[in-house]
């Protein structure tokens, strides 16, 4: 444990979680806390009173538990390797954003850009997400439980994103190979992304998924459509112009 | 009948709107349906350094010996916020520019050439790559809208972090990579299927606008537990604006690259007809510092057009603590080298004017990732080229320096200088040359 002098927090024991106050302890201390990890017994961690600050738990790399309790900011679990994050309320702009691996898991509402450019690792939201959740993502997957805003999936790279609500308008702008599933309506698609057939191969990653989200056997696979890229933008083409 | 033969006739006349080069715009248009692509900054004449003049010592002040008093070059970037700032020798960087665009081995050479002389390389668009790692002693990873490539780890091991607003040639406008660049390895790099186009975003895909980019910066200094510098990079725009912005959003460094900077490939129009030269720039960069207090205490780098010690002087003379270059690092290493003339010639161009950088085809081996043109540059021998022109640079900007007086190229001041065009004049805020006059500040001759 190589925590600040003046992190106010308590260790409950090796098996006990490990708890920080944001009311008095501060951010940097809670985030140098956690990035000094390495070879560590103190895998569960408790956040209280977030507060609505931005960057909680931002840039960890440990194989550890966190469990936040309260709303948080923005650019919660940014970048985040191998933890497995709990938000137990709402998320500002960017939850997620860039992870590589780990997962995050908001038990409540996302604002935009969730899961934003996120290369692996698993975010479940399990309320709605706001606009462009999944924009530009390269291979993170995104479970929402609920609806997902205006311009989800903005050219999203790799990955997968999974919507048991609607989308909203624009879904999957100018795709390229990220792979998209929705169980509602769709209020229209972007440039270049066109419905395509569910094959079995689908419906496997589509379960796939939807078992990491600890949604196994609870949603039928055949309510789902999925979406992806047409490739029709990938080369410039003038007569394509009119899809810019 | 007149005799036609026996008849005065004037000469044939071509427009001066409907230039030669203007038709054979009109008439690739016209038979390809598409704007023209290319790399570089602005080629259009704009009021720039060359408008300038040191007016060196007089009777009121005394120079320093050129080969025995000292003139000091270093600068210290990231002194605000950054538990690690950054020491360069020289006050030249080179600027951002990614593997993809470039070569690996061009990307070697710029490391090699920079690390000879004290300096710092940046990565581009595309991430980092080991190779420049390697061989960057200091180096500034870009945090661009794209996000290609970005990772902890790699902002981690970099030096600095540069938040990409915009770039000179192309304020408002993404990268672009076309099919032919984008090997295996880039677009593995990337996560992108190999051979696409690729356009990469204008804007940042988690934040907008000044607030945002607060939480953001905080959000980066988290992450790497506030030890890198953070500069935030503006396209010349709106300087004055775009730099009080920067400051308020929580920069160590900003970065303002005028219109004659180069990008590796956008529309000719965007590059010739969106932005202002860096001369426009410097001075409204300099006084949104002032004005806040923050001069010499948020750094300043300059780029777009430096090409020799007096343009260094010059944009330090009105208050930038460096520089940075990009388009004349290149051609240190040899890009437009005439030596490739006749290769130059077969793709329909010449030494000098070759900017077809997208089409992966350079000779030279630099804006290319085709194997045996890459080859032909060797990262040793270009890395030495370049480490000479900085030392050149170097040398230039500490002679004019003494001749100024001055101990540290820092202490270069508005002062120093005078105009030789009006324009210039409005545009650095200094008088014009053999007069006391600086328009829009005072009207005496």
């Amino acid at each position: 444990m190589s925590a600040g002098t003046n992190l106010a927090m308590k260790s409950l024991g090796s098996d006990d979680a490990r708890i920080v106050d944001l009311s008095t302890s501060t951010l940097r201390e809670l985030n140098g806390a956690l990035h000094a990890l390495n070879a560590t017994n103190e895998t569960l961690w408790r956040v209280l009173n977030p507060r609505g600050l931005h960057a909680i738990a931002a840039g960890v790399d440990a194989p550890v538990t966190i469990e936040i309790d309260g709303h948080v900011g923005y650019y919660c679990g940014g970048m985040n390797k191998q933890a497995r994050i709990v938000v137990n309320g709402n998320a500002g702009v960017g939850v997620a954003e860039n992870m590589m691996s780990g997962s995050v898991h908001v038990t409540g509402d996302a604002s935009q850009a969730a899961g934003a450019t996120g290369n692996g690792g698993l975010l479940v939201i399990d309320g709605n997400a706001s606009a462009r959740c999944g924009i530009s993502m390269k291979g993170i997957d995104i479970v929402v439980k609920g609806s997902v805003g205006h311009m989800s999936a903005f050219m999203a790279q790799a990955g997968s994103l999974v919507v048991l609500g609607d989308a909203g308008e624009a879904l999957g702008d100018s795709l390229y190979e990220a792979k998209l599933f929705v169980r509602g309506s769709v209020a229209s698609l972007g440039a270049d992304c066109i419905e395509k057939e569910m094959r079995d191969e689908h419906r496997a990653l589509l379960a796939a998924k939807l078992e990491a989200a600890g949604l196994a056997g609870e949603v039928d696979l055949g309510e789902f459509r999925r979406y992806g890229s047409a490739r029709t933008l990938y080369h410039f083409h003038v007569d394509n112009v009119s899809s810019y | 009948m007149n005799d036609i033969t026996n008849t005065p006739r004037t000469l044939p006349r071509t427009s001066a709107t409907f230039d030669d080069y203007t038709l054979s715009e009109i008439r690739r248009a016209a038979a390809t349906g598409i704007y023209d692509i290319r790399g570089a900054g602005a080629k259009r004449k704009v009021p720039h350094f060359d408008d300038l003049l040191f007016l060196g010592a007089s009777m009121s002040r005394y120079p320093l010996e050129g080969y025995r008093e000292r003139c000091d070059t270093s600068v210290v970037l990231g002194t605000r916020f950054a538990k690690k700032p950054i020491e360069l020798k020289i006050p030249v960087t080179i600027a951002g520019m990614s593997f993809g665009s470039l070569s690996a081995n061009a990307k070697e050479a710029l490391g090699r050439g920079a690390s000879a002389m004290g300096t710092s390389t940046t990565t581009g668009d595309g991430g980092m790559t080991q190779e420049e790692r390697g061989h960057s002693k200091t180096l500034v990873y870009q945090y661009l809208p794209s996000r290609y490539g970005m990772n902890p780890d790699d902002l981690r091991k970099a030096d600095a972090i540069e938040v990409v607003v915009g770039q000179g040639a192309k304020p408002g406008g993404g990268g672009m990579l076309l099919g032919q660049k984008i090997t295996d390895r880039v677009a593995k790099m990337r996560t992108l299927p190999p051979g696409i186009d690729q356009r990469s975003a204008c804007r940042h895909p988690d934040w907008t606008g000044p607030d945002d980019l607060e939480i953001k910066i905080g959000e980066l200094r988290e992450i790497t537990d506030w030890e890198k510098p953070i500069y935030v990079k503006v396209g010349a725009a709106r300087p004055y604006y775009d730099t009080a912005l920067a400051v308020k959003s929580g920069a160590d460094v900003v970065v303002v690259d005028g219109m004659q900077g180069g990008t590796a490939a956008t529309q000719d129009v965007f590059i010739e007809h969106v932005g202002i030269p860096t001369l426009a720039a410097v001075r409204q960069a300099v006084k949104a510092l002032q004005d806040l207090g923050m001069h010499r205490k948020v750094q300043l780098i300059v780029s777009g057009g430096i090409r020799n010690g007096a343009d260094v002087a010059k944009a330090l003379a009105l208050g930038a603590d460096a520089v940075a270059i990009g388009t004349a690092a290149l051609v240190a290493l040899g890009d437009n080298d005439p030596r490739y003339a006749a290769e130059y010639e077969a793709l329909g161009t010449k030494p000098g004017a070759y900017d077809d950088w997208h089409e992966g085809r350079d000779p030279a081996g630099i804006t290319t990732q085709d194997p045996a043109l890459m080859a032909r540059l060797d990262p040793v021998a270009a890395g030495r080229r370049l480490a000479n022109y900085l030392a050149v640079l170097t040398l230039e900007c500490q002679t004019i320096a003494r001749a100024c007086g001055k101990s540290h190229v820092h202490n270069l001041e508005p002062d120093d200088l005078v105009a030789l065009t009006i324009e210039a004049a409005a545009m650095a805020n200094v008088p014009l040359a053999g007069t006391s006059w600086i328009p829009g500040v005072n009207g005496n001759f």
